[in-house]
């Protein structure tokens, strides 16, 4: 770390080289925390094959995928306690898992079943924002009632690099600094929004340097990394449950695949800019790091493995039955207790349902 | 004995300084809602005697004011936000539409927004052109809020406690230009249930149907009309979602007429809305087509074309003497 904000701010922060090799002067992590993240890392990668598996087969409807970002998908989720509260995109189902959520409720939204398939406040977890940006407010609220009553709740706020381009994005950075909120932004800065690569977003020096601007400190980091991620979101969270306000950190990362299924990335990117970052995998990082500190073996990869795949199996199991709807609820959520329009409503849908049924 | 005394901004004032004694999560913000005590007075006083904690201001940013609502409702809270005009919470509309409307569906009722958006609405004021807007049409089209708009200084103190109290988000529509007319306000008379309509005058020739701002004006036409040996009833809906069909066709089934008032644009309108339920629940008691009177399709005029936008008496009655009265002779 550099005492210079804007340095701090631009300069990407690595614990592991692209090689697996330690950075030179970095402390040696943890080796037994470090599998564990690697077996993290192992059921995320597994789980974003998996649910893109299950769209080319139609049992899901779409599925935005995280792979290649899946240190942060990681990282996000184990730098939290369980007070604690994460925000997450659509581009997140691998973080939410990461948090402890049943896949198959988070993936049940692309089957069609409802908005959202979990329940937020069990988890802590609030539903997928598809509006971009909008949700980082919330995420300023949550964290600034829990200050207000005393609590030391840490709220981590997920978003992408086109979102930073949003007015929710500057507003909520903007509330975050002034009220300091214990809120922690991160943006997974995977360059492109659908097809818009990273320099029709912003020409500043880096995003995470728009924190300056702020008045919070700023971090960019690899986040291809999950070690450098850990200590950078970790230091973050600890900032902010301490009672010192926001960060905005940015991860330098990559979306691996399309936007969606429904997307050509072809269109608009080169393979030789793909294989680039297929050499900055962040599950090999870990990997090669592991197995050379000797902490990972043939037996315990292999074990690792078996429970990716027992969770897959799990996925597969449980978005393969048809959930069963009920058109009547359509009406039970939208206010606590039902207008005396939706009662008609729901009368006349229940006489059209009575008459399919006969 | 009667009641004392109050402005609009002092009823609403006195309903915010209740619910905050009355509940600890209730907190009041916005801009200029702290020291100042707002740009029309409703939070006077509220900062200095509830503190930095209950009553705050915020930076100027409409949509963080109401995004940072939704999250403190989802933690607990019972935020009381304040728009400063109408036309200034167009910024905040996608948290508005996206968000606090939508949050307790998409999450099946396991997050719901008690929470208020208060906004100083319409027209009458010779204010500019942002200042004026009667917005409640994007808002009732809206499923997932609750829209409330008072008419008189007592109901504007129950309803705000009752949207505060409420578990659903309410869009809370206040009608500036009452806000520094007194009336007498019994703050002991418990909080009206939102969702019914009230008729403040009975009226057995035709019902005159309104909102807001738009009570004050039917009332006067019907008092005009009485002189004139016509007999006009003003119901005063109180809530425009929930919509009280019950209490609206039960008036209108009575007198055979209806005449919808309100300052809004009509198309696509709130007023059309209510022309529509009328005409589909009431066909059959009708003497002649439901009329709308309502403010032009066009954008809120300067100030001194003001009064030729906005309902007024005359313009009332000329739609009343368009009903299909049978000739006396």
């Amino acid at each position: 770390m550099t005492a210079d904000p804007l340095a701090q701010a631009i300069t990407v922060a690595r614990a592991l080289e692209e090689t697996g090799e330690l950075v030179e002067g970095v402390p040696a992590p943890d080796t037994g925390a470090l599998v564990e993240g690697y077996r993290r890392l192992v059921l995320a990668r597994r789980l974003n094959e998996q649910a893109s598996a299950l769209v080319r087969q139609g049992r899901l409807a779409v599925y935005p995928s995280s792979r290649g970002q899946e240190a942060c998908q990681v990282a996000c989720a184990s730098v939290l306690g369980d007070g604690d509260w994460l925000f997450p995109t659509y581009r997140d189902t691998a973080a939410i898992a990461a948090r402890g959520v049943d896949p198959v409720e988070v993936l049940s939204m692309l089957r069609g079943d409802w908005h959202c398939g979990y329940d937020p406040v069990v988890h802590k977890v609030a539903p997928q924002a598809t509006p971009l940006a909008t949700q980082l407010l919330h995420a300023v609220g949550v964290g600034h009632a829990a200050r207000l009553r005393g609590e030391d709740t840490v709220v981590m706020a997920l978003c992408g690099d086109g979102a930073t381009s949003e007015g929710d994005f500057h507003e909520a950075c903007n509330f975050a600094a002034v009220f300091a909120a214990p809120v922690v932004f991160l943006v997974q800065n995977n360059k492109y929004a659908i097809s818009v690569p990273l320099a029709r977003q912003s020409v500043a020096p880096s995003l995470a340097a728009k924190a300056i601007g702020y008045g919070m400190p700023g971090v960019r980091v690899d986040g291809n990394d999950l070690v450098a991620l850990d200590h950078t979101l970790g230091e973050a969270v600890a900032r902010a449950r301490a009672g010192q306000g926001p960060t905005l950190v940015e991860a330098d990362t990559y979306r691996m695949e399309s936007h969606t299924n429904a997307d050509d990335a072809t269109r608009y990117r080169t393979d030789d800019e793909v294989a680039e970052w297929v050499g900055r995998d962040p599950l090999r990082r870990v990997q090669t790091y592991l197995r050379a500190a000797g902490a990972l073996d043939d037996a315990r990869e292999d074990e690792i493995a078996a429970v990716a795949e027992e969770m897959a199996a799990g996925v597969r199991a449980g978005l393969g039955a048809e959930a069963a709807v009920a058109p009547e609820e359509l009406f039970a959520h939208v206010y606590a207790t039902p207008t005396p329009q939706l009662v008609e409503q729901r009368a006349g849908l229940r006489t059209e349902l009575a008459f399919e049924e006969a | 004995m009667s009641e004392p005394k109050m402005t609009m901004a002092q009823a609403l004032n006195t309903a915010l300084r209740d619910a905050l004694t009355a509940d600890d999560a209730v907190v009041v913000f916005g801009e200029d809602v702290g020291a100042l005590g707002g740009v029309f007075r409703v939070t006077d006083g509220l900062h200095r005697d509830f503190g930095e904690r209950r009553c705050f201001d915020t930076p100027l940013a409409e949509s963080g004011i109401v995004g940072m609502a939704v999250g403190m409702a989802m933690n607990g809270m019972r935020p009381v936000v304040e728009m400063q005009f109408d036309a200034f919470a167009f910024p905040a509309f996608e948290q508005v539409t996206s968000h606090v409307a939508k949050l307790a569906n998409r999450t099946r009722g396991a997050l719901r927004l008690p929470m208020v958006i208060r906004i100083p609405y319409a027209g009458g004021i010779g204010g500019v052109e942002h200042h004026c807007d009667s917005s409640e049409a994007y808002y009732a089209h809206t499923p997932g809020l609750t829209v409330v708009a008072p008419a008189t200084n007592a109901d504007a103190y129950g309803l705000l406690r009752a949207a505060i109290e409420s578990p659903d988000p309410v869009v809370f529509l206040e009608p500036k230009k009452h806000y520094f007319a007194k009336e007498e306000v019994d703050v002991g008379a418990g909080v009206p249930p939102i969702g019914r309509a009230v008729v403040r005058r009975p009226g057995a020739d035709a019902t005159l149907i309104a909102y807001g701002p738009s009570v004050p004006v039917a009332l006067a036409a019907a008092e005009q009309a009485a002189t004139e040996g016509r007999d006009l009833g003003v119901l005063d809906l109180r809530s425009i979602v929930p919509f009280d069909d019950e209490t609206v066709a039960a008036e209108v089934r009575r007198s055979g007429r209806a005449v919808v008032v309100a300052e809004a644009p009509g198309f696509a309108s709130v007023a059309s809305e209510i022309a529509a339920r009328v005409s589909e629940r009431c066909f059959h008691h009708l003497e002649a087509p439901v009329r709308r009177v309502t403010g032009f399709d066009v954008p809120y005029p300067a100030p001194k074309l003001e009064r030729h936008f906005l309902p007024g008496v005359d313009r009332i009655l000329d739609a009343v003497d368009t009903l299909h009265w049978e000739d006396a002779a």
